[in-house]
């Protein structure tokens, strides 16, 4: 392994804060987005007003950790931000646009004149739906270092859809637990369906990124690194298989075990997202910039690590509060 | 057309749609809070009603807000990519503070206010509506602190073309801060107030005598009666501040081009930037340098001390004569109010009207304050060390417009939704035992826990 500059563990430590965010952002808002995309396959009103109840405590702190993910790239790695940014222009107004149609929908459809509600279903699901398929476009135009025209662009749509279907599998398998009877079978079914396609997926995208970069390739077929690193590809393949055997068994008599399909999809996006980590260190503008070079100044990290490690085993407590109060099979939500 | 202009309009309409919302909710979290002590203290529903209708309100006004604030979180990097390169190294911790200290708390907390009332013992409740009003006002403390900064910059110096922060404390406590934190507070608390007892009013006149209502009605009334006059006078402190910092900003405030003594209060002109000065000018001799000097014969510096240096004229210009005018009609509706519901009386029919008529002034007061003071900071993004232009990034215009053309139609689709659903509100808010949250209860077959 190449010597690391001195100085080096600052912008190493928010290197990992900021993959933490964006991996917690994945896998939490993940399970709202793919709530989303699948709220219109049922027509049952009272089963939609479920499904909201469900996340409806969650998503606002969820998407709360996008915003320190890109806080983070925008304080820890100023240039990289910028670089960033301006490169997923189009992707990041769609996915801002369609963030504020699914944020709004929460409320709207609640409050609004009963006629309007199937109106404001619609904007949350679309909503959901562009949200997840923006991220995955700006995530496959990111793995081929923001490279331009038809090739590039087909993969990134590709991208794009992969995710929406990883969301919905994650939505699907929160759905499995935090539901249960008619429902629940219903979101069994789907996680099936959105299993395979995420399968799929996620085999392409593991082939397709050591193509696209030859140092990518050395890094994950050197010998004997690649002894260290099957363990990644086989755990995924793992929890695939058991998802595939499990889901069939819902409904299933008591509740234990709901949550078990949740935890299997967490962790599969936590392995996936490893993968793709370790696939562009120390690089975080691909090819072009590394978290040394892009990172600020380190008086000004210093200050943010300071406050972001008192702070941050707060948040832990308090979200733990929050999970425990609205733990367990989804209600009725109420404001009285 | 220009990109750079593009990209401010953007901005600028997005900060615009986002200011609504916050403004709102900071206030009206505290006026939560006043709601459930007062239930908490007296056992009156008619409080526990007041809290039950605007909680919602602040869920909803909550929920634009996030969406919005999450949208300029990202157009930092995809407008202004200059702008955390030159400055990141004191932006940058200033706004993650905000986000670790106050977005999680107000977001998380949010949950159990809401919708936590049977889940959680009632103190645990009350906590929650205190650390959300908390978080809200926290949220605003940080980004204040950083506008200030951009206005009137300390503790850092520049090394190599790149801003680093030398003493924090001096980057928080900027001179500017302390002034413009106290008027935004209180807009907020005025903006909250009026629309209040503008809501509560309009629901008084469709004869609405639903307990809460007048409890509520009266709550808005009393506060923005108490506290325009206190925002009357964070006010001239605020502009006292900016005379000395950014003098150019407050001579394009008052339309004054030549440095003078005793300068005019010009009550209304039309400012003429080509020709550099004003038409149709109508003036009270004196009193503009008796109001931002204290003295009768106070020397105010013009416009053309600062040629190349200054804001464009006319929209900070007019801007400042809206905000000052709206604050004038708070000041006397709100004290008719105040005077005419002393005592336990009765609204009457023409205060209802004009408490109705003035349910958004906030709104109006709020951006035309920003945007004196935003517009008013050109050409500079931060004052001495970046040019608005030099922070700008390398997307075409075309691009631009497009995402301009998108957003600009969702925020008018939702701002027509938020005021209808608001009136929706209002009008069934005096039904009792509805449920909201979830549309209409309808039993459904589930098997027993």
């Amino acid at each position: 392994m190449e010597t690391l500059p001195p100085g080096a563990w600052l912008p190493i430590a928010f290197a990992l804060l900021m993959a933490l965010s964006m991996l917690l952002y994945a896998m939490l808002d993940g399970f709202d987005l793919g709530v989303g995309v699948l709220l219109r396959r049922t027509p049952e009103e009272a089963e939609r007003d479920r499904m909201i109840a469900s996340i409806g405590p969650f998503w606002d702190a969820n998407e709360t950790w996008l915003v320190l993910g890109v806080g983070l790239l925008l304080v820890a790695f100023p240039a990289a931000h910028g670089m960033i940014l301006t490169a997923l222009y189009l992707p990041v107004a769609l996915m801002l646009a369609a963030l504020i149609l699914r944020g709004v929908a929460f409320e709207f459809r609640a409050k609004a004149p009963e006629g309007q509600k199937p109106r404001w279903d619609m904007a949350f699901q679309a909503g959901s739906v562009l949200a997840a398929f923006s991220q995955g476009w700006m995530l496959g135009s990111y793995i081929l270092g923001f490279a331009e025209g038809w090739g590039a662009l087909v993969f990134s749509v590709l991208v794009g859809l992969i995710v929406v279907a990883g969301y919905t599998l994650i939505g699907a398998c929160w759905l499995v637990w935090r539901t249960e009877g008619a429902l629940q079978a219903r979101a069994a079914a789907w996680a099936r369906g959105a299993l395979y396609a995420t399968w799929g997926g996620v085999l392409v995208i593991s082939a397709a990124t050591p193509l696209a970069s030859p140092r990518i390739f050395e890094r994950w077929f050197d010998f004997p690194e690649v002894l260290g690193l099957a363990p990644i590809p086989l755990a995924t393949g793992a929890l695939f298989l058991l998802l595939h055997i499990f889901l069939r068994r819902f409904p299933r008599a008591d509740h234990a075990l709901d949550w078990v399909p949740f935890a299997a999809t967490c962790a599969i996006f936590a392995l996936c997202f490893q993968g793709l980590a370790y696939s562009f260190w120390p690089y975080i503008v691909p090819e072009r910039l590394t978290i040394f070079e892009a990172a600020a100044a380190p008086e000004s990290l210093l200050i943010i690590l300071v406050g972001a490690g008192l702070v941050l085993p707060v948040i832990g407590l308090y979200t733990a509060v929050i999970w425990r109060v609205f733990g367990g099979k989804a209600r009725e939500l109420k404001y009285d | 057309m220009d990109p750079v202009l593009l990209a401010r309009i953007q901005f600028a309409a997005n900060i615009s749609f986002h200011i609504l919302f916050p403004t709102i909710t900071i206030a009206l979290g505290w006026l939560l809070l006043f709601f459930k002590l007062r239930f908490n203290a007296t056992r009156d529903e008619a409080w526990m009603e007041a809290y039950r209708f605007w909680v919602k309100v602040f869920a909803l006004s909550f929920a634009l807000g996030v969406v919005s604030g999450l949208t300029m979180s990202f157009q930092f990097g995809t407008n202004w990519p200059g702008f955390m390169e030159r400055v990141g190294n004191i932006a940058g911790p200033l706004l993650a503070y905000e986000v670790v200290t106050a977005f999680f708390l107000e977001a998380s907390f949010l949950a159990i206010m809401l919708f936590g009332y049977r889940r959680v013992p009632d103190w645990l409740h009350t906590l929650a509506t205190v650390l959300v009003a908390v978080g809200t006002s926290l949220s605003a403390f940080w980004i204040l602190v950083l506008n200030s900064w951009m206005h009137t910059p300390a503790g850092y110096e520049i090394r190599d073309g790149v801003a680093h922060a030398t003493d924090w404390f001096a980057i928080v406590f900027n001179p500017s801060m302390p002034y413009r934190l106290a008027h935004m507070l209180l807009a907020s608390g005025l903006t909250a107030a009026f629309l209040i007892a503008g809501l509560s009013a309009w629901r008084w006149l469709r004869g609405d005598r639903a307990p809460g209502v007048l409890k509520a009605l009266r709550t808005g009334v009393v506060l923005g009666a108490v506290l325009i006059p206190a925002q009357i006078l964070a006010g001239d402190l605020h502009g006292l501040n900016t005379l000395k910092h950014q003098p150019q900003k407050v001579a394009a405030m008052e339309g004054v081009w030549e440095t003078e003594r005793g300068a005019a209060l010009r009550l209304f002109a039309i400012p003429d930037e080509a020709n550099r000065t004003n038409r149709f000018e109508i003036a009270i001799p004196n009193m503009a340098s008796l109001i931002l000097t204290h003295e009768w014969e106070g020397e105010v510096r013009g416009l053309n001390e600062f040629i190349g240096e200054h804001p464009p004229v006319a929209p900070v210009f007019y801007a400042f004569r809206v905000m000052v005018g709206v604050g004038v009609l708070m000041l006397l509706v709100g004290w008719w109010g105040a005077l005419a519901l002393r005592r336990g009386r009765a609204p009457g029919r023409w205060l209802a009207r004009a408490l109705v008529a003035m349910t958004f002034s906030g709104w109006v007061a709020t951006l035309a304050g920003w945007y004196v003071t935003e517009i008013g900071r050109q050409p500079w993004l931060v004052t001495g060390i970046l040019r608005t232009g030099e922070a700008a990034g390398p997307v075409p215009a075309a691009t631009i417009g497009v995402s301009l053309a998108l957003y600009l139609a969702i925020y008018a689709v939702l701002l027509a939704a938020y005021i209808g659903t608001l009136y929706h509100l209002a009008a069934r808010g005096g039904r009792a035992g509805e449920e909201v949250r979830t549309g209409p209860f309808r039993p459904q077959p589930q098997p027993a826990e």
